[in-house]
C-alpha cells in the first residue's frame, strides 16, 4: 500500500475548492475544514477514486476533537488519512458520510456513542454500545474512570 | 372472507442468533419473509478503549486478548505492531516468522469454528462441527504448548515474543501439516455438494460486490464478493512479501462463497506455515525493549488481514507509560453493516445462515 503524495492531493483539491480547503498536517495526513468536508469527501471517493473506507475514528485533544478517517482506494491500492476538527466542546458536530460511504454507518454511531460527536445529516444518531440514558461519553478525557 | 395480515416484530436474542454471542436481532415479518432488520447489540461491552488508556503499554497486551478471544494472537499481533511502529523498535527475523505461523494457525484455527458453527446454522446438526473440533484442537494444544494458554495466548511482546518456541513444537507442527490436507479433502466430501448445504446457502445472503466495497466489508465477506483484497498482499507486514500464497475469491458473494473462501483460505495458510517452518532462522526472539516503555509523542496504526477480515490498531502517545488514545477497527461490527441488506426478502431462517457465514465474534462487536 503506496501514500500518494499528500501535497498532489492537496493541490487538486485546492484547485476545485479553493486554497482553505486543505492543508498538510504537520504528523501526518490532510487537515480539510470541517465545513468543507462533505464535499471534499465526494470529490474524493467520486474523482479520485478512494471508494473504501478503512477507519473512521474520534480523539478528544481536550480544547479540540479531531475525527479521523482512512480512506483507501482499492484500485490504485493507496491509503490516505484525512482530518477534519471539531473545536465545539459542548456540541460538536461533524457532517455524515453515510450518503458517499455506507461503511461510515457504524463507525458514526460508535463515535457518537463513546465520544458524543455529532454526525449531520443522517437519520438520527443512537447509541450502539451503551444504553438509553447512559449519562456522558467514556472516551471524553473528562470522563474518569 | 378477507384474511386480515400485518407485519410482526420479533425479538430475536438476545443470545439466539444462534448463538453466537450476545447477540439481538430484531426482525419484522411479513408471514415468515423479513421485511426489515436490525442488529442489536453492546452486551458485551467492557470499554477496552477506555481501560488501555489507564495502563501501560505493556498491560495492553492482555487486554488485546479479549477483543476477539477466538482469535488472540491476531489481536496481539496488530497492536504489538503498532506501538512497534509506534517507538520504532526492531523485530528479529525469527520472531518475525514464529508470528507469521502463529498468524495462520490461528487463522486456521478460527476458520475451522466458523464453517463448523455455521454449518450448525445450516441444519447439519453437530456433525461438522465436530469434526472441525476434532482439527481445531490440535492448533489449540500447540498454542499450549508455546504460551501455557488454550485461549487468551498473551503470547507476543514488543520486539518479539514471550518465549522461544519449545523442541516439541516443531514436529507438532509438520505432524499437523501432513494430516491436515486429509482432513480437508474429508471436509469437502462432507459439505462440498452436500444436499442440506446446497439449498440453505448458495443464493442466501448475497453481498453485491459494490455494496461490499462502499460498506467497507472486509476479509472473506469482502473476498466472498470477489474482491481480491488481502492486506497481506496490499501492505505486507511481518515478512509476509516472502511467503507465497493465492487469495481465494468467491463469484456471486453469497454464504456458500464465504464458506468456500474460507475453506480455501485454510489450504493457504498450511502453505505458509510450511513455507515458514521450513526456512525457519536461528536466532534471537526478542530484542531489547525497557519493560516500562515510554514511546515518543506521535501515533501509529497497524493492520493486519485477521481471520474475520482487516483488524486495525490506532496507538496515539503523548510520551508517558500509558497510551492517549487506543482505538480497534473490529472487522466484525463493520461487517454487519449489510445485514440488513442481505436478509431483506428472505426466510427468517435465512437470516441466521447469512449471519453465521458473516462469522463474527460479539467480544470483537462490542469491545
Amino acid at each position: 500500500m503506496t501514500n500518494p503524495t499528500e501535497a498532489e492531493v492537496i493541490t487538486a483539491i485546492r484547485e476545485v475548492f479553493g486554497e482553505g480547503a486543505a492543508k498538510l498536517d504537520d504528523r501526518s495526513g490532510i487537515l480539510v475544514p470541517v465545513d468543507m468536508w462533505l464535499r471534499v469527501a465526494t470529490y474524493l471517493c467520486k474523482d479520485r477514486g478512494f471508494n473504501y473506507l478503512g477507519d473512521l475514528t474520534a480523539i478528544d485533544y481536550k480544547d479540540h476533537f479531531e475525527i479521523l478517517y482512512r480512506i483507501i482506494s482499492l484500485e490504485k491500492n493507496q491509503s490516505l488519512l484525512i482530518r477534519v476538527e471539531s473545536t465545539d466542546r459542548e456540541h460538536p458536530e461533524a457532517p455524515s458520510v453515510i450518503t458517499i460511504w455506507r461503511g461510515a454507518d457504524f463507525m458514526e454511531r460508535e463515535v457518537y456513542d463513546l465520544m458524543g460527536i455529532d454526525f449531520l445529516g443522517r437519520s438520527p444518531l443512537r447509541r450502539i454500545f451503551l444504553w438509553e440514558g447512559f449519562e456522558g461519553y467514556p472516551l471524553r478525557k473528562d470522563f474518569s474512570l | 372472507m378477507n384474511v386480515k395480515t400485518e407485519p410482526l416484530a420479533i425479538n430475536m436474542g438476545p443470545l439466539h442468533p444462534s448463538t453466537h454471542g450476545v447477540f439481538r436481532m430484531l426482525a419484522v415479518l411479513d408471514g415468515e419473509v423479513i421485511v426489515d432488520l436490525e442488529p442489536v447489540f453492546g452486551y458485551l461491552h467492557r470499554g477496552i478503549e477506555k481501560l488501555a488508556e489507564e495502563k501501560t503499554y505493556k498491560q495492553v497486551i492482555p487486554l488485546t486478548d479479549r477483543l476477539d478471544y477466538v482469535s488472540s494472537m491476531s489481536n496481539n499481533l496488530v497492536y504489538v505492531l503498532a506501538v512497534e511502529k509506534l517507538a520504532g523498535i526492531e523485530v528479529p527475523e525469527r520472531a518475525q516468522h514464529i508470528r507469521v505461523i502463529m498468524a495462520e494457525l490461528q487463522r486456521i484455527a478460527s476458520h475451522l469454528m466458523a464453517i463448523g458453527t455455521w454449518a450448525n446454522d445450516l441444519g447439519t446438526f453437530f456433525t461438522p462441527f465436530m469434526y472441525m473440533f476434532r482439527e481445531r484442537e490440535k492448533i489449540i494444544d500447540l498454542f499450549e504448548m508455546v504460551s501455557g494458554q488454550r485461549l487468551l495466548y498473551n503470547y507476543l511482546r514488543f520486539g518479539g515474543l514471550s518465549h522461544d518456541l519449545p523442541d516439541e513444537f516443531l514436529p507438532a507442527v509438520r505432524k499437523l501439516l501432513k494430516v491436515m490436507p486429509g482432513y480437508l479433502n474429508e471436509y469437502e466430501e462432507l459439505l462440498k455438494e452436500n444436499e442440506i448445504v446446497l439449498a440453505r446457502s448458495m443464493g442466501i445472503g448475497v453481498l453485491p460486490e459494490e455494496l461490499a466495497i462502499n460498506a467497507s466489508a472486509s476479509g472473506p465477506v469482502l473476498r466472498g464478493s470477489g474482491v481480491k483484497w488481502d492486506i497481506r498482499k496490499v501492505d505486507p507486514y511481518s515478512l509476509y512479501q516472502h511467503f507465497d500464497f493465492d487469495i481465494p475469491t468467491g463469484i456471486t458473494g453469497d454464504s456458500y462463497d464465504r464458506y468456500r473462501v474460507r475453506l480455501e483460505e485454510i489450504r493457504q495458510s498450511l502453505h505458509i506455515i510450511d513455507q515458514a517452518t521450513q526456512d525457519l532462522p536461528a536466532g534471537e526472539v526478542k530484542s531489547k525493549v525497557p519493560l516500562n516503555l515510554r514511546p515518543p509523542r506521535g501515533e501509529a496504526y497497524s493492520h493486519i488481514e485477521a481471520p474475520r477480515g482487516e483488524l486495525g490498531c490506532y496507538v496515539v502517545s503523548d510520551g508517558s507509560t500509558n497510551p492517549y488514545r487506543f482505538h480497534i477497527r473490529a472487522p466484525s461490527l463493520i461487517n454487519l453493516t449489510c445485514l440488513k441488506d442481505m436478509v431483506m426478502g428472505l426466510k427468517i431462517a435465512d437470516a441466521i445462515v447469512t449471519f453465521g457465514s458473516i462469522d463474527i465474534c460479539m467480544a470483537e462487536v462490542d469491545r
